[in-house]
């Protein structure tokens, strides 16, 4: 096989070469190499002066044993000699050796500077070029400093050649990177946009490089760049295969200057200019009508090549982010790609889609990919295009397809490459939380991501299950019977072990009354475990024992032997140690409601940041968070799933909790007394909350802090959604009211003290009590968040007639919330008739700078003006048949939405207002009520039955008033608390 | 813009490096052993790119070499395999049906030709014409003082 030396070949080069290639071992390698490197050392030091050849030719060596990795120390100031020869090949050789072992010794550097300096000014091309090659690739501050000033001279003079023109575009390039503050802007940079224009396309080439470098420092001085670069383009992608003659690549014409083009244009927003912009587009469209062509070679180089400008065009169409036409033509381009049989276009369809999936006018369309990608997840033999999958499904995952996502990532967890598990675990986690519309899923899928891939879920992943269990209600006798069940396997992991003794330690009585959970059978089965575990979760597990002994006192001898063991009292562990002898004393010394005060439940966890996605950001780098907390493709939903909210009153947020593990040593001072105490917490919280009775519950005072209830399931949140302009606006200009707000009405028609409202921002709780036609409310606003709410203005409007119907007065609150804190507005009302519809509350504020604002429906109803009416059966009896016209009768048969509880039942109709009267119906599982309604203007007496068919699980109500729209009103107010 | 290219044998032998970013030798050292690592565990059908600490590695392999190059985040792949194989064109028509012996005898003359197509990472001439017209001038800009040495005898060896 001829291998040709070209040019001057060097014979000794070759000889070594050889030999060094001839060598049978490492040793043999060093052997030779350190006699050439005493040979050539001698040749230097010798006394006959070297001729150019030689000095090159051993240069040359030096540099082949340099490359082949062993040092050099010496040789730099022969090749420094060679840059002032005048034979090319001895110059050459000597900006080579430069270029590859620079040096920052400084007395070679003036050496070598001086010899670029008067190649510089040579006026020969080809040694202008080397030098600007050799400063080029050492990019050297030093070689900044003597030169940046000269190269944009070179590169503008009218009589500088074409190569040369690209060596100093590229040059500068490089010392402009290197040190900025050394390149001066001026004059030139004006004409350096106009080398776009140049006839030479190589010459435009390069300066597109240092354009898109230097625009993106100093857009405004570049911006004429644009129109240019887009005639160019535009001159490029309409020109036939062939026109450009060397530049056309495969039939594609100069693919490298497009790309760099597209590159260049998205350093900009849009052109402004339509003509330009009309261009522009018309550019993009051909690119993508070109895709869809036949190929014009079967080679893979053209289709490359075509496929890189494709690309680079969908770049720049997601940069442009405006044109849904071309984004959703893009999108079905990639689509086309993802089914491709090249898998580099396979790869490349799935990372572009990724930026497709967070653009609002193209994530739909990215969705209907879905099963594409889940198969490419399943089915790809390359890690990489499977993690590239993995991505995109992350970036696609909405609300809609949430479930679906995150159970094929698990199943791809289970045979997922190691190196990519902690990533599909984190992402798993996030997806969870921030879709979960019910949390049971949520808790079924953090749970199943620790049996799959416990060794990969970090502390983040399974502190914020914690943090979310604690937090919601709704789902912590879920989660205790969860894990529960999965502890009961044999092997199962340890940090299931740690969220099952969290949970069991909080929740566990939520499930004692099952005898298969019994209280015994929880501790046995965390003590099974106990032993198998690191110090940090039995440290963990002990805390949970001590929270047994309070919540159940039947185990404490049981656990008080286990403290007591020699292995816990005597552990050479500090920590369990510690834990064993305290938690020994405090369970025998403290008296049982001490013990409850202490041991009690867990305050909700203030809301932050979900630590798993700061810790997915730290992992990919500060651009990952973009694409994945991108709220704006999902608009609708952009606040539900933000994070966890604290379900009970957060006004004053407990101090937070950041130890895990530890136990608070008092309890928080708002928390509740232990409201959510026993069985309670299964139940609905309305519908058996004796509290609502008037009069039978604490005071008022006691009452708002212990009857705050969880936000419905279907959280209100996404409610801010909608700024307000951010002029003080006039009661005519309120928005709607919320679409939750007669949800959220409804859970006041039988109780007048709550909390009305709750968002991530903002949190309104409702006091009120109400006699005769008399109303006073009592509105706290409690802002959630650390930043103070400016222009803060709650009003209260009267729609249509009710200005006639009920006169509300308003005090006025400070129009400044600050962070944490809480205002309180006074609301004197009174009934002037009877009326149907609610007042509106409208809250409206600046809360960062960005306008809020909020409608809600004021908890005024008629049936808060009753006055319950004691009467005999006779009586009651005869007035019903007074009210015998049709149109003074309501009725209405429904199914039962809760539990059909007696007591329940009886609290709710107290809470409606009237009086209930016993031993009136003949059939006592009927109820019976009677009151009057007060308004100023007039009296409405009430009469009303409510008949339970427990069989049937359904209820009729019969309304019988005075006055027909009352009736009618009642009957349907009354009819939704069952 | 292009960080480095390395070209490697299949044994892992690296035959040419050329950094366009300031690193010192032992962190070159420590990049170059990991990268044909893996670049040389990767299987025949996998695809080209891979997700290398920030940067995106494009490689592919001719004949018996590895072309490998480092790009960043915002370059593009396709692009890059092209640069790649522009390359080796370039070093084809020099040489006259490449291999890998030619670079290794005169790796010399692979720098020169990589630096009229690529300076400072980026693309500067994408003509082969032109890139050859630059390398071949200097060639004939030589002395002629030497005699030509003709085909290597040695590297029949290999």
């Amino acid at each position: 096989m001829p291998a040709v030396s070209k040019g001057d070949g060097m014979r000794g080069l070759a000889v070594f070469i050889s030999d060094i290639r001839n060598c049978k071992s490492k040793e043999a390698e060093i052997k030779r190499i350190n006699k050439e490197l005493a040979n050539i050392r001698s040749k230097f030091k010798g006394d006959k002066a070297l001729d150019g050849y030689s000095k090159k030719k051993y240069v040359c060596k030096l540099l082949f044993i340099f490359l082949l990795g062993h040092d050099i120390d010496f040789g730099h100031m022969e090749a420094v000699n060679l840059l002032s020869s005048n034979k090319y090949t001895e110059k050459q050789i000597g900006y080579l050796f430069i270029s590859v072992l620079v040096n920052s010794n400084s007395e070679l550097i003036r050496l070598i500077n001086n010899a670029i300096k008067n190649d510089l000014a040579s006026r020969n091309p080809t040694f202008m070029c080397l030098a600007l090659h050799c400063i080029a690739n050492v990019g050297s501050r030093e070689m900044g400093e003597a030169f940046a000033a000269d190269i944009p001279r070179i590169l503008v003079a009218g009589d500088s050649m074409d190569s040369v023109k690209q060596s100093a575009a590229l040059c500068l390039l490089r010392l402009y990177k290197a040190s900025p503050d050394l390149v001066p802007m001026g004059e030139w940079t004006a004409r350096v946009v106009h080398l776009l224009n140049d006839q030479h396309m190589g010459v435009v080439t390069a300066a597109v490089s240092l354009i898109t470098c230097l625009c993106k420092k100093n857009p405004d001085d570049f911006k004429t760049c644009v129109s240019l670069a887009v005639s160019r383009l535009s001159r490029i992608v309409s020109s036939a295969s062939t026109d450009l003659q060397d530049y056309t690549y495969y039939f594609v014409p100069a693919p490298w200057l497009s790309v760099k083009l597209l590159r260049l244009l998205q350093c900009y927003p849009p052109p402004e200019d339509a003509a330009v912009k009309g261009r522009l587009v018309e550019c993009l469209e051909t690119v993508l009508n070109k895709a869809q062509e036949p190929p014009k070679s079967k080679k893979v180089q053209h289709s490359n090549a075509k496929n890189a400008i494709l690309f680079e065009t969908i770049s720049l169409i997601i940069h442009y982010d405006s044109e849904p036409n071309l984004l959703v033509r893009a999108c079905n381009q990639l689509g086309q790609f993802l089914q491709h049989r090249e898998t580099n276009l396979r790869y490349l369809a799935l990372e572009s889609m990724c930026t497709l999936a967070s653009s609002e006018f193209s994530h739909e369309a990215v969705k209907t990919h879905i099963d594409t990608v889940i198969n490419a997840l399943k089915t790809e033999r390359d890690v990489s295009v499977r993690q590239r999958a993995a991505d995109l499904l992350y970036a696609m995952c909405d609300r809609s397809n949430a479930k679906q996502i995150v159970s094929e990532m698990l199943r791809y967890l289970e045979t997922a490459d190691y190196a990519i598990r902690e990533e599909i675990v984190l992402k798993v986690a996030i997806l969870a939380e921030k879709y979960a519309v019910d949390y049971s899923w949520y808790v079924d899928t953090i749970l199943n991501l620790i049996r799959i891939a416990g060794d990969y879920v970090s502390e983040e992943v399974w502190y914020r299950v914690l943090q979310i269990v604690t937090n919601r209600d709704d789902v912590q006798g879920y989660a205790a019977k969860t894990v529960f069940e999965a502890l009961q396997a044999p092997a199962c992991h340890e940090n299931m072990v740690k969220v099952g003794g969290y949970i069991l330690g909080e929740f566990g009585n939520l499930i004692a009354g099952d005898p298969r959970s019994s209280p015994p059978v929880q501790f046995s089965l965390l003590h099974s475990k106990f032993h198998l575990c690191s110090v940090a979760t039995r440290a963990l597990l002990l805390s949970t024992y001590i929270k047994f002994i309070n919540l159940f006192p039947e185990t404490k001898a049981t656990i008080q032997g286990v403290l007591r063991a020699g292995s816990q009292l005597r552990n050479a562990d500090v920590e369990l140690q510690q834990r064993a002898v305290e938690y020994l004393t405090l369970s025998s010394v403290a008296s049982t409601d001490v013990l409850a005060t202490v041991l009690e439940e867990m305050p909700p966890f203030p809301e932050r940041e979900s630590s798993i996605l700061a810790k997915l950001k730290r992992k990919k780098g500060p651009g990952a968070g973009s694409a994945l907390d991108d709220s704006r493709r999902d608009p609708s939903s952009h606040d539900i799933n933000g994070g966890v909210e604290p379900t009970p009153s957060t006004v004053s947020t407990p101090s937070p909790s950041a130890d895990l593990l530890g136990l608070r040593a008092a309890p928080p001072p708002a928390a509740p007394p232990a409201p959510s105490g026993a069985g309670n917490l299964l139940v609905d919280v309305f519908s058996d909350s004796p509290a609502t009775q008037p009069g039978l519950g604490p005071s008022p005072e006691e009452a708002f802090l212990s009857e705050l209830e969880p936000p419905a399931p279907e959280s209100p949140m996404a409610l801010l959604a909608d700024p307000a302009p951010a002029a003080d606006p006039g009661p005519e200009d309120i928005g709607p009211p919320i679409p939750e707000a007669d949800e959220l009405l409804n859970k006041f028609v039988c109780r007048n003290n709550g909390v009305l409202f709750e968002n991530q921002l903002l949190q309104i709780g409702v006091k009120s009590e109400f006699r005769q036609n008399l109303g006073r409310m009592y509105l706290f606003y409690g802002n959630k968040t650390s930043v103070q709410f400016q222009n803060f203005s709650p009003t209260v409007v009267h729609p249509g007639d009710l200005q006639t119907q009920l006169a509300v007065q308003t005090k006025r609150v400070a129009s400044q919330v600050d962070g944490g804190a809480q205002v309180q507005q006074v609301l004197n009302i009174e009934c002037l008739r009877d009326f149907l519809t609610p007042p509106l509350l409208s809250v409206r504020f600046r809360y960062g700078g960005a306008p809020q604002s909020l409608t809600l429906k004021l908890p005024v109803t008629i049936n808060k003006f009753f006055q319950p009416t004691e009467m005999a059966a006779q009586d009651f009896f005869q007035r019903w048949k007074q009210l015998s016209l049709p149109q003074q009768e309501a009725q209405k048969i429904f199914k039962a939405n809760h539990p059909m509880d007696a007591e329940v039942t009886k609290a709710k109709l107290l809470g409606f207002g009237s009086a209930l009267l016993d031993n009136v119906d003949p059939n006592p599982e009927n109820f019976v009520g009677a009151g009057i309604i007060q308004t100023k203007a007039l009296q409405v007496g009430c009469l009303l039955r409510l008949e339970p068919n427990a069989q049937a699980q359904m209820y009729r109500l019969t309304l019988r008033t005075s006055k027909e729209p009352v009736s009618r009103h009642l009957c349907e107010l009354l009819a939704q608390q069952f | 813009m292009m960080q480095f290219m390395l070209l490697f044998s299949r044994q892992g032998k690296l035959r040419l490096q050329k950094w366009y970013v300031p690193l010192s030798d032992k962190e070159k050292k420590k990049i170059t052993r990991e990268l044909v690592q893996t670049v040389l565990a990767r299987k025949p059908k996998m695809c080209s790119f891979l997700e290398w600490r920030d940067l995106k590695i494009v490689y592919k392999r001719y004949a018996s070499l590895y072309f490998c190059c480092a790009i960043e985040d915002q370059d593009n792949e396709l692009i890059t395999l092209e640069i790649i194989h522009r390359y080796v064109e370039l070093l084809d028509k020099y040489f006259g049906s490449v291999c890998e012996l030619d670079i290794i005898f005169n790796f010399e003359k692979a720098y020169f030709i990589l630096d009229e197509f690529l300076l400072g990472g980026e693309v500067q001439e994408t003509s082969k014409k032109n890139v050859l017209k630059a390398i071949e001038q200097a060639d004939l800009l030589q002395e002629d003082s030497k005699p030509r040495s003709a085909r290597l005898q040695n590297c029949m060896k290999s």
